[in-house]
């Protein structure tokens, strides 16, 4: 149908211009938003503040329901596990005689590791935590991967700081309130993490897909080194990431790339804990480092 | 029940039921997004989103165009969206269906689905375009389910909003 030629709302003139203001307002706020949109392309971290404060405001709520979501997950899980007890049990039973041998590999390289440590008088360089949180919430409804993690700015929360769980790494801070903390995780397409394979060596760089996966791409050309099974760890270049927190384990090899799954799956992880930016110097100042401002040459 | 007011205080509760019940619903499904589960794929629909155009789709004369740009802003304060996106993406939403409405004279449900379809289509893939313009480029494919669920997820969610209309204006 041809739309009506007279689209007049009635005899009254105030209810006509009353009609034309909201579809002018409507249609500039969609402009005016357009472009706010621009601003946050070209500069992810516009509107910190306002941002800061809703993550204040809206934090405590994910982390009151919590407790309830996580007990009926641990529910569904026991459930599933008594079904397959008896599959998992001989698996376990394969994996434990596994592991004997390894931990008797891995006590002999401890030893050695002291050994050596003690030769060179290396200190040891754990890095201490910021603070601890839990994970109270992702974005479930967007092809982004955040999760909200309940600890900010007064835990000591800052920008860009590390964030791992006792199983592995899980990505870095990117928006910080007061008491709550936004976090770009490593599964996020827009994260890239520097990391080495435990096994060899071999750098790369561990960049998310946004489905639960990690694509491992090679930094030096030539054959793919890595296999399934293989561990990846972070390898402290760039100055974020401390070195040597377990990462991923490759799964599958695609050609060039090879596809790793997260050690800390997000699904699981409780409790997670904040670090220092390992090597502050080596950040700029605009992504929450110290670098000092590059020399005039 | 008893249909006539008998008192100022039953008029303005009706009242205030009346008018608040599609704002204050549709506020509680955008905060959904906070329902603190940690997931390694988008998988669930947006429900806020599918509230807002449920009740815009079934009472057109309820909200103005400029009222998506108040949810839309609010959704992006909670949900972590870059600001803006909710708010053009909705309002866009709005003022295209109320070009559609001039032009269709015919409506049931199925139009209805029909217009959620593109709707939810396009709401979809301009978030997932704007998130690779953010440097996020993730393939397509992996929302392809998040866009089924989320299609098939509308009637329930417009069985609710008919339910709370009926309850709303008794």
């Amino acid at each position: 149908m041809a739309p009506p030629r007279r689209r007049r709302t009635g005899q009254s003139r105030r209810a006509q211009y009353g009609r034309f203001a909201t579809y002018v307002v409507a249609v500039g706020g969609v402009v005016i938003s357009l472009f706010l949109l621009a601003l946050s392309v070209l500069d992810p971290r516009a509107f910190q503040a306002v941002r800061n404060l809703a993550i204040d405001v809206t934090a405590p709520i994910s982390r009151a329901g919590s407790f309830v979501v996580s007990e009926v997950t641990s529910f569904s899980q026991s459930v599933g596990d008594y079904f397959e007890a008896g599959r998992q049990n001989g698996e376990l039973r394969d994996r434990v005689r596994e592991l004997e041998g390894q931990l008797t590999q891995a006590q002999a390289a401890q030893l050695e590791n002291d050994r050596l440590r003690a030769l060179l008088q290396l200190r040891d360089t754990t890095a201490d935590e910021v603070a601890i949180g839990r994970l109270v919430n992702s974005s479930w409804d967007s092809a982004r991967r955040y999760a909200i993690l309940s600890a900010g700015s007064e835990q000591g929360v800052a920008y860009n700081m590390p964030v791992r769980a006792p199983e592995g790494l899980v990505g870095r801070v990117v928006t910080v309130g007061n008491w709550g903390a936004r976090v770009l995780m490593i599964i996020d397409g827009a994260s890239t993490v520097p990391v080495r394979s435990a096994r060899d060596g071999t750098p790369a760089l561990a960049v998310g897909t946004g489905d639960s996966e990690l694509r491992v791409e090679l930094i030096e050309v030539g054959t793919n080194p890595f296999r399934p099974g293989d561990m990846i760890v972070t390898s402290g270049v760039g100055g974020i990431y401390p070195p040597d927190i377990p990462v991923a384990e490759i799964v599958r090899i695609e050609g060039d790339f090879a596809i790793a799954r997260p050690l800390a799956a997000p699904s699981r992880v409780d409790y997670a804990i904040v670090q220092p930016l390992y090597q502050p110097a080596a950040v700029p100042p605009s992504e929450g480092g110290s670098a000092p401002a590059e020399a005039p040459r | 029940m008893n249909r006539i007011a008998g008192s100022t205080g039953a008029i303005l509760y009706h009242d205030y039921k009346r008018k608040l019940v599609p704002a204050v619903t549709t506020i509680l499904a955008v905060l959904l997004g906070l329902f603190p589960v940690v997931v390694t794929m988008p998988l669930g629909p947006d429900i806020g989103f599918l509230f807002l155009l449920g009740w815009r789709l079934l009472r057109p004369e309820i909200w103005p165009p400029t009222a998506a740009l108040a949810f839309g802003l609010f959704d992006d304060l909670v949900s972590g969206n870059p600001i803006g996106q909710s708010m053009a993406l909705w309002t866009s939403i709005f003022l295209a269906l109320d070009l559609i409405e001039t032009r269709v004279a015919y409506r049931d449900f199925w139009f209805d689905w029909l217009y959620a379809v593109v709707a939810i289509a396009f709401h979809i893939a301009a978030a997932w375009y704007i998130a690779v313009l953010m440097g996020s480029p993730t393939a397509f494919v992996q929302l392809l389910p998040q866009l089924g669920i989320t299609i098939l997820a509308y009637p329930i969610v417009a069985r609710m909003i008919y339910g709370l209309d009926r309850w709303r204006l008794a």
